[in-house]
């Protein structure tokens, strides 16, 4: 039998004793290597932890396989970091470097600290969702064997914190990143009129279109689209199967850069939108990829040390951005929805 | 099945970033649901379309949460996948656990499930992904012997989550781990069982590094601060300007108000506490000169959503500051979440995230009826129109 409200497991009872001895304690850390994380505290313990990526999709293999490694080097302590990375944690320096080399072994890729390219933060895709206008674990695969380089070092500008989100429901917060991928749709929701007959409660369905695009239509018991008004943002298929917006032949990706959550420095910042639309072109989305190296590249060949995305961007401007990235500038850029006042430039001083 | 081919899935068992194709076909060995898993998604990269549908309404006994419904488009070709329902289990503060306690997730799971999990969901979840009507319950017996309830879904508060915290973080302004398991327990009910307009996020930041990043993906972001001045170790400053960092290039200069000082001849390191905004910048920079105040808590801000439907908002600061230390604080917030919740309820429209009903409705109307007093930290600048709806009360009748 089930017990009902009782709540997650305390976490007491899942932090390794050095962590119950030092909680609140410590005093400052390092990163002594790339993956490794060294915390100090004040009474002079230390903790180190080794940062692991993980595909977030995994089985019970590698759930299990992950507690063989935590029972042999952390006597069975480990947790999962809010980018879906894997920190083992070790109050023993010398099983380090061990664990490290096991990690090697088995392919896990042991990295995502400081000025480096950590996990990237994504939804379910194809895998599993049922609103998706692009895949998520595929895309973020190809991506990440791209830029594997920057997970396991620590030479960009600063860090670098990629999203993708599938629809524009994103629920991988792609909004604030670095650096998104969204899944875009571009066509008008094909009506279905029996389904949404059957059980779509039509004043909601209307009242789910953000521009008023969608009518009654009471004859069909169903709705009408006015074409002209919809932007494809999916809101009424999530209030009804009958709106089927899946287009296989013309979802894909939109890119957009220079969002951020931290407070540090600069205020937290949306990620705008530098390329309205990229074709789906599994297995590897080259198309995405190539984005995605080229601007990343430009901003490692052009950010001071320490500038974040976003930072480097307003610093140069993002007209400058167009041009060092030679990404071609177009109206579909320009925002055109109700909050879009704000972004228009009201001032004499830009530059080339 | 056994004979179809994935060719296009093969190819992302490449690379040197870990497989989850890989991880699907280990769970593919011995589970069919996950074998249909896999060819499924082939099609999908076929078709370049998704292939689930909207599902019924599934669940446990006693909740209206916590379990997701979904079920594939083509059961004919798929008959495995016909269900395949996810079970989200509320994760512990921090995301820390032992192996005991995950060994006994993968036992359950391999009996009542695809075999396949996510650590963890956007939200924070432990995802347990796909399983069969009939094995909702049983699987959730089980998980509730073994200590694990069910995350939110629908209309209701999702699982709350926070960052490392104290328990490895030295910049925490506030024990986030007990704030969120404290707080999380208190609304098991909320959680449970969907009854508001739509859904609601909280998530606990120890600083304004935000790991959590709780301001972009939570109705409700809880952001450690202080309200006094940093400390500075002016030894531990000399120590970093000796061992090469830049303090005037790296630290002052970037420093978004100027207001750190440093003495290139004493090596001493100032700061003017009343222009300082607390980004977290010169603490992660130098995290052995520079602590954050003595008077510690947290900011708590209102209204965080991503793009549906009215654009993205981040959440605003709605009380610059609040304890957080003891039972007493979690009281306080716990009496702003319930007026807060009240009067969403009340004035939210179906489907209507909290930021959107206070965009609508106006933040002044917000902060009156919540009774909460309107400051200026509350805003970047003021409004730049005139068009102020005057209480009646302050009219010469």
């Amino acid at each position: 039998m089930s017990i009902l409200d009782q709540g997650p497991p305390d976490y007491k009872k899942m932090i390794p004793p050095i962590i119950k001895d030092n909680y609140g304690k410590w005093i400052y850390h390092e990163i002594p290597k790339p993956g490794v994380l060294k915390h100090v505290s004040e009474t002079g313990d230390e903790l180190f932890s080794v940062r692991v990526g993980s595909p977030r999709l995994i089985s019970l293999d590698f759930v299990r396989n992950l507690c063989d490694l935590a029972d042999a080097y952390c006597d069975g302590y480990l947790r999962f970091t809010s980018r879906n990375n894997v920190e083992f944690l070790l109050s023993d320096a010398s099983k380090v470097e061990p664990l490290i080399a096991a990690l090697t072994e088995k392919g896990l890729p042991v990295g995502g600290t400081g000025a480096s390219l950590s996990n990237i933060v994504h939804t379910q895709g194809w895998i599993h969702c049922h609103t998706p206008a692009t895949d998520a674990s595929g895309i973020v695969k190809a991506v990440m064997d791209d830029l594997f380089e920057y997970f396991g070092s620590m030479k960009l500008p600063a860090k670098l914190r990629v999203g993708l989100a599938c629809c524009l429901n994103m629920c991988g917060a792609a909004h604030c990143s670095d650096l998104a991928i969204v899944g875009v749709h571009r066509t008008v929701p094909r009506i279905n009129d029996e389904k949404i007959a059957k059980g779509t409660e039509i004043p909601s369905l209307v009242a789910s279109c953000p521009t008023g695009a969608i009518r009654p239509n009471p004859k069909a018991k169903s709705v009408t689209i006015v074409d002209d008004k919809c932007m494809y943002c999916g809101n009424c298929y999530t209030m009804s199967p009958g709106m089927e917006i899946m287009d296989g032949k013309n979802d894909g990706c939109a890119i957009l850069v220079g969002g951020k959550v931290s407070n540090a420095r600069n205020v937290p910042s949306f990620s705008r939108m530098v390329i309205p639309f990229l074709p789906n072109n599994p297995p590897r989305w080259p198309e995405v990829t190539d984005a995605v190296r080229m601007i990343v590249e430009v901003w490692i060949a052009h950010a001071r040390k320490g500038e974040r995305m976003s930072e480097w961007i307003e610093r140069i401007g993002w007209e400058r951005f167009f041009t060092l990235t030679d990404i071609p500038f177009s109206d579909k850029l320009i925002d055109d929805y109700i909050f879009s006042r704000e972004t228009f430039r009201t001032s004499a001083t830009f530059k080339y | 099945m056994t004979e179809k081919k994935t060719p296009q899935l093969d190819e992302l068992e490449k690379g040197q970033w870990p497989s989850f194709v890989t991880e699907i076909k280990k769970a593919a060995a011995t589970n069919a649901a996950s074998e249909d898993l896999l060819h499924l998604l082939e099609r999908s990269y076929e078709d370049r379309i998704g292939h689930w549908k909207h599902g019924g309404i599934v669940g446990v006994r006693g909740y209206g949460g916590g379990v997701i419904g979904r079920y594939t488009d083509l059961p004919e070709e798929y008959p495995n996948l016909a269900e395949f329902h996810t079970i989200r289990l509320a994760q512990p503060a921090g995301w820390f656990y032992d192996s005991k306690a995950l060994r006994s997730i993968c036992d359950i799971w391999e009996k009542h499930g695809s075999g396949l999990t996510n650590f963890h969901g956007s939200t924070g979840d432990i995802i347990m992904l796909g399983t069969t009507t009939d094995h909702i319950q049983p699987a959730f017996d089980e998980f509730s012997e073994a200590g694990f309830d069910l995350g939110g879904s629908g209309s209701d508060l999702r699982s709350p989550s926070c960052c490392v915290g104290p328990a490895r973080c030295e910049y925490a302004c506030y024990d986030t781990l007990e704030a969120c398991h404290n707080i999380t327990n208190e609304y098991q009910d909320e959680i449970h069982r969907p009854m508001w307009p739509y859904k609601f996020k909280i998530k606990f930041s120890g600083c304004a590094n935000d790991c959590t990043a709780s301001i972009a993906r939570s109705d409700c972001s809880v952001i450690g601060t202080w309200r006094d001045t940093i400390q500075i170790d002016q030894d531990a400053v000399k120590q970093y300007a000796a061992d090469g960092l830049d303090i005037q290039d790296r630290v002052c200069d970037k420093c978004p108000t100027r207001c750190l000082k440093f003495n290139s001849e004493t090596k001493e390191l100032t700061v003017i506490g009343e222009d300082c905004t607390r980004c977290m910048h010169c603490i992660n920079y130098m995290p052995k000169a520079i602590r954050a105040g003595k008077v510690k808590g947290a900011t708590i801000l209102f209204g965080g959503k991503s793009t549906i439907v009215q654009s993205a908002f981040m959440s605003w600061v709605i009380v610059p500051f609040m304890k957080m230390e003891s039972e007493d604080d979690f009281a306080e917030f716990k009496d702003l979440m319930g007026r807060v919740w009240e009067w969403w309820d009340e004035n939210g429209k179906t489907r209507e995230r909290i930021g959107e009903t206070i965009y609508r409705l106006g933040m002044g109307k917000f902060l009156r009826e919540c009774e909460l007093p309107p400051v200026p930290q509350m805003v970047f600048r003021p409004r730049a129109n005139p068009y102020v709806f005057w209480p009646q009360d302050e009219i010469i009748k």
